[in-house]
Parts: C-alpha cells; sequence; structure tokens
C-alpha cells in the first residue's frame, strides 16, 4: 500500500484532534477512541515492520503532495525508522493500557495531547528532511509539556519550569545549526545534504562543520548526554507514570536522529568522516558514569529509573561513536529491550508505591545505614504468605531489574553481550582503542550498580511486614506490564531473527548508497499527483 | 547592512543567554524572547542579506535577482511555534507563581 507511510502521523493527528473536540467529561468514550487509535497506530507499525523485513526493497520513500524530491517533503521507510515506530507504537499501547486505571482522569486532555506526541514521534522518525524534523520535534515536545504537567501539582509544575525552558533554549540550537547548514548546503533535505557535504570548499565545510555541532548539541540534551541532561531526571520522576513511560522513548528519539545524521553526513569515504565521534565515544562514557553514579545514590526508585534512562542513552551514544554496524546493532538491540524495562518499571514504580507513604525509601535506607530494629519482630511473621498479586509484581519487578541491569537470561544481558564482543572484534587488526576498554568496563560496572540499587529497593519494598494497605492492581495495569515485559522476554526467546534484523537495519543506515538512491531517484508516487 | 544585523544578533543572544541564566522567571522568558528574536534575524541571514528582492518567481524573470523563499518560510514556522511556546511557558510560569507563592526558577527563595 503506498499510503502505508504517512498513516503514522495522520491517524494520531486526526485521533488527537477529535479527542481535543470531544468534551471531557465523556472520558470513557475519549479513552476509547485513543486506546483505539494506538491499537490502530500498533497495526500499521507492525506492517510497515513486515513490508521493510520481506520488502524486495527495504527503503522506500513517500513523497507528500507528490512534489518531487528535494523540492518536496519527503518520509523515508527504512529498517530503522521502522523498528523505532514499532518501538514507539508498543510503548502507546503499554501507556495508554495502563492510563487507563485512572491516570487519563487526572487531568484535562490527557487523550488528545498523547495522540499529538505519538504523532510527532512517528513523524520525527519517518521525515528525510531536516526543518520537518524541527517541526516534528516541537510537536511532540509541546504535546510533552502538556503530559509533563498532567495531573498538576507543586512538584510537575517546577520540573515542567525547568523542562520547558531547556528545550526552548535546545530548540533555538536546532534552528541555529539546520539553518547553519541550508546557509551553506543550499538544501535541507538529508540525502541531497549527504550528496552535497563532499562538494564543498574548505572554508565552507568549517562553517557546515560548527552547523551540524550546533545542531548535535540540540540533540545531546534531548538524548540526556552529561553535562547536558541535569533536566531529565527531575522531569521524568515528577512526570505521571504513563507519561513517564512515554518519555522513556524521547531520550532515545536524540539518540537515533545523531545515529542518522552521523550515519549520513559523516560517513568513512566523506570529507569530513568521523565528525564528533570522539565527542559521543566520551560524553557517552560519562553519561554513564554519571548514571551509574546517580542510580546508587538515588533514594527513590523512581530516581533509580531515571538516572537507567541516562545510562542507556549513554551506552547507545558511546557505541554509535564508534560508527561500527556490528556495535551498533548491538546498540539498537539494547536499545529496544531497554527502553521497553524502563517504561515498564515507571509503570511498576506507581503500583509498588501504592499503599506505601511518601518517606518510606528515605526511611529503609535510613534504617539501613543507622541499625535496623526490624530484626526483634521477625519471628511473628513466619508462616505468613504472601499474597498472590504482591508476589506477582515482585517477579514483574525482578524481571524489569534483570532487563535493565544486563543480566543472564533477559535480553538486556543479549543486548551488552552484542557490544561487548563488537568492541573486542574492533582490535582485530591493531588491539582494542582504550576506549572500547573503558566503555567495556563502565558497561560492566553499570549494570553492577543497576543490580545493587534495584536489589536494594527491592527487599525494601517486597520482604517487609504486610501491614500496609496492600496494592489494589487493576487488570488493565497488569495487562500494559505484561505486554511490556513480555516483549523484552519474546526478545530473548527470539534473539536470533531480532538481531538479525537489527544487523540488517544497521548495515542500510551505514552503507547509506540504498537511502540516497531510494530518495534521489525523485520517483513520484503513480496516479494523478 | 551585515555588520548591522551581525550586531545585533549577537547582541540580542548575549542579552538572552544573560537573562537566562538568571534567577527569577520573568528574567527567564524574556532572555527566552530575546535568543528567538536572534535566532529569527538569524535564519533570515542565511538566505543572504539583499535589499529590493522580491522571492515570487514570475514567467521570465531572472532568478538572480530574486532573494532566497526557503528562509523567508523557515522564519516564519519559526516565528509561530517560538510565539506559542513562549505562551506556553507563560502560563507555566504563572502556575508556578500560583503554587510556590515565589518568582524564583526553583520554587524557593535561596
Amino acid at each position: 500500500m503506498e499510503h502505508l507511510a504517512i498513516l503514522p502521523i495522520v491517524v494520531p493527528l486526526f485521533a488527537g484532534a477529535l479527542l481535543a473536540l470531544i468534551d471531557d467529561r465523556h472520558h470513557t468514550l475519549k479513552l476509547a477512541i485513543n486506546i483505539a487509535a494506538t491499537v490502530v497506530l500498533f497495526a500499521i507499525s507492525l506492517w510497515l515492520l513486515a513490508d521493510v523485513h520481506e520488502g524486495v526493497a527495504r527503503t522506500t520513500t513517500y513523497n507528500l503532495g507528490n512534489w518531487p524530491v528535494p523540492y518536496g517533503i519527503v518520509l523515508v521507510v527504512d529498517p530503522l525508522s521502522a523498528v523505532m515506530v514499532a518501538l514507539t507504537s508498543i510503548l502507546a499501547l503499554g501507556a495508554v493500557l495502563f492510563s487507563a486505571a485512572r491516570w487519563h482522569r487526572a487531568g484535562q486532555h490527557f487523550n488528545s495531547l498523547f495522540q499529538l506526541l505519538l504523532m510527532g514521534l512517528s513523524g520525527a522518525f519517518l521525515t528525510g528532511d531536516l526543518f520537518n524534523l524541527f517541526v516534528f520535534f516541537e510537536v511532540l515536545l509541546a504535546a510533552s509539556y502538556g503530559l509533563a504537567l498532567h495531573a498538576s501539582g507543586r512538584s510537575r509544575v517546577k520540573a515542567s519550569l525547568h523542562y520547558i525552558a531547556v528545550n526552548l533554549a535546545s530548540s533555538s540550537l536546532f534552528l541555529i545549526g539546520a539553518t547553519a547548514i541550508y546557509g551553506v548546503a543550499g538544501t535541507l533535505n538529508m540525502a541531497d545534504l549527504a550528496v552535497r557535504i563532499p562538494q564543498l570548499s574548505p572554508s565552507d565545510l568549517t562553517l557546515f562543520q560548527t552547523g551540524a555541532a550546533v545542531l548535535g548539541v540540540a540533540f545531546l540534551v534531548k538524548a540526556g548526554m552529561w553535562p547536558l541532561g541535569m533536566w531529565l531526571p527531575a522531569t521524568y520522576s515528577a512526570a505521571a507514570p504513563p507519561v513517564a513511560a512515554m518519555f522513556a522513548i524521547l531520550s532515545k528519539l536524540g539518540v537515533y536522529v545523531i545515529l542518522r545524521l552521523s550515519a549520513l553526513f559523516f560517513d568513512e569515504s566523506g570529507t569530513s568522516a568521523n565528525f564528533g565521534d570522539l565527542v559521543l565515544q566520551y560524553g557517552g562514557i560519562a553519561t554513564i558514569v554519571f548514571g551509574t553514579v546517580g542510580v546508587l545514590a538515588s533514594q527513590g526508585v523512581a530516581r533509580i529509573a531515571c538516572f537507567s534512562v541516562l545510562v542507556s542513552s549513554g551506552t547507545t551514544l558511546a557505541v554509535i561513536g564508534y560508527g561500527d554496524a556490528g556495535a551498533t546493532a548491538g546498540a539498537l538491540y539494547y536499545l529496544v529491550s531497554s527502553t521497553l524495562a524502563l517504561a515498564c518499571l515507571f509503570l511498576l514504580i506507581e503500583l509498588m508505591e501504592r499503599g506505601r507513604s511518601a518517606g518510606d525509601d528515605v526511611l529503609a535506607i535510613t534504617l539501613e545505614a543507622y541499625g535496623d530494629d526490624e530484626d526483634l519482630m521477625h519471628e511473628q511473621e513466619v508462616g505468613v504468605a504472601t499474597p498472590g498479586a504482591f508476589a506477582t509484581l515482585g517477579a514483574a519487578f525482578i524481571c524489569c531489574a534483570i532487563l535493565i541491569a544486563g543480566m543472564p537470561p533477559l535480553s538486556g544481558f543479549l543486548g551488552k553481550f552484542a557490544i561487548i564482543s563488537a568492541m573486542l572484534d574492533l582490535g582485530a587488526e591493531g588491539g582494542v582503542p582504550a576506549g572500547a576498554w573503558a566503555l567495556i568496563g563502565v558497561l560492566i560496572v553499570s549494570g553492577l550498580a543497576a543490580t545493587v540499587a534495584l536489589m536494594r529497593h527491592g527487599i525494601n519494598t517486597f520482604w517487609v511486614s504486610l501491614d500496609g494497605v496492600l496494592p489494589a492492581i487493576r487488570s488493565v495495569e497488569a495487562a500494559a506490564i505484561v505486554l511490556l515485559l513480555g516483549l523484552g522476554i519474546l526478545m530473548t526467546v527470539f534473539a536470533q531473527p531480532v538481531m538479525a534484523y537489527m544487523s540488517m537495519a544497521a548495515d542500510t543506515v551505514y552503507a547509506r548508497g540504498e537511502y540516497l538512491a531510494t530518495v534521489l531517484s525523485n520517483a513520484s508516487l503513480g496516479g494523478q499527483p | 547592512m551585515e555588520l548591522v544585523i551581525a550586531l545585533s544578533i549577537g547582541i540580542l543572544t548575549a542579552s538572552g543567554v544573560w537573562l537566562i541564566l538568571r534567577s527569577r522567571t520573568f528574567q527567564v522568558i524574556i532572555g527566552l524572547s530575546l535568543i528567538s528574536y536572534a535566532v529569527n534575524l538569524f535564519i533570515f541571514s542565511m538566505g543572504r542579506l539583499r535589499s529590493n528582492a522580491a522571492p515570487i518567481y514570475d514567467e521570465g524573470t531572472d532568478i538572480s535577482t530574486l532573494a532566497d523563499p526557503i528562509p523567508q518560510s523557515l522564519v516564519l514556522t519559526a516565528i509561530v511555534i517560538g510565539f506559542a511556546m513562549t505562551a506556553l511557558f507563560l502560563v507555566v510560569l504563572l502556575a508556578n507563581r500560583g503554587l510556590t507563592g515565589t518568582d524564583h526558577v526553583d520554587g524557593q527563595e535561596r
């Protein structure tokens, strides 16, 4: 179907517009529309994925309004963008199911903002044009500002204030970078830019690289690279749980754009090969270190999840910095698995904290440090069975922790293993570079830190005397968690085909010949414009 | 003309950056507005500065006498988006002032 590529943008756009028109009193109807639109988006993204996987041509384009490239706007579906759209729609399905229990009623226009966020995300993953990337970024940011404020409250407003200020400033950088590139190269189409960059004169090339560096800073702010990611833990931990679960992919969008643009603009044969690679390699390692320290220092599980988001972005950024297709394939596998696990953890945290008072985490850690009085009471508790719901919650938490920490046997381990094995392969000719050793080291240490921190909180939450109110879990909430965790487990079982797909995606991105040829072949769609 | 434009972009940006590093929310929003003005001027200047040149193509016109229309459409988009975002930020700023009782960016006086 030739119009398939535009559907991930059009469906959420119309659903969001329709939802904005319906009064908030009809919240069941709005929720039903939201879930239906998300399911449709999920189906479309699976269709895209299947087309890319089985089709003859892996890369397809869609010219909006049938204007010829590079004058018109073009959407590009290739293995990488298809998998990112699919990941978005899966997270959206989990988040919207979870919100069905109660969160969708906590404030106004949750449903329409949610759909507009999906529209911005799909658009940003599919667009083949720098300025439309900016427009879709702004669409998703505007929706994310509204969602970060969802359910209001002092801490959310305060965190959103910082979040909006940081993102407005980084949007200015985005514009400066994109237009500086236009001023030098005279085009905004990514494929056209990739062709024109080698033809630039040396003085223009300097200007172009300056523009690209400014643009890169804007994406690194989104990805949360140290020291640009200080806003991230506060915003993500303050956001409502289904929103935080969706935000888990926002930082990955920054990573995606960095990967896409650096593969297109700075390929190995070009005049500016390896531009910015060192920044990504060492910045990524610094982000992992910062995230690891944050994970160990956090007193609440929500903060641990936020710093784990930083660790996950840092890992993917550092690996992308090596520009090696094998390592990037591992990083993509790790990215999908860790995003699913982090989104699931954000949802689990809310269930775990129900029925606990706000200061419990801090209190538990203080007790650990100053001696625990609970030892005296242990004898009375022998024989009390853990309630089923609570045990299930505990099992889900353990799965999440294993996925995030990258321990065997789940997919987090396989992702890290693929990265480390590709890093060691880098040294096939003349020894593994020192930076790669450093990356392998911090990767392993960050896994250990996540294990220690998450297990400590697991013990404090699940192995305590159950005198509080037991958390009541609705079936939709359980379904959301089962969906996200189940996918993480499926990725482990079907590791071979998934990994093969990721290798194909990474190869297609770095080979870039197919992308350029397909976009620039100027093929208009059949039929009348 | 180039010097005047370059100086105004520089001064606007410098003032904006200084203001967004201040501690009052009102100073931050004015700083962000100044930066967005500077960015808009910058986008405009990326199509090369020319006076008396229209961006409209008419049958038979020599293209070299025309201004580049793309930065003009880009700047239009950027103005609209920047304006909407500033309005949104203003609402959050007021909500923050109402909830915390102070206009400090951290919601509490140091």
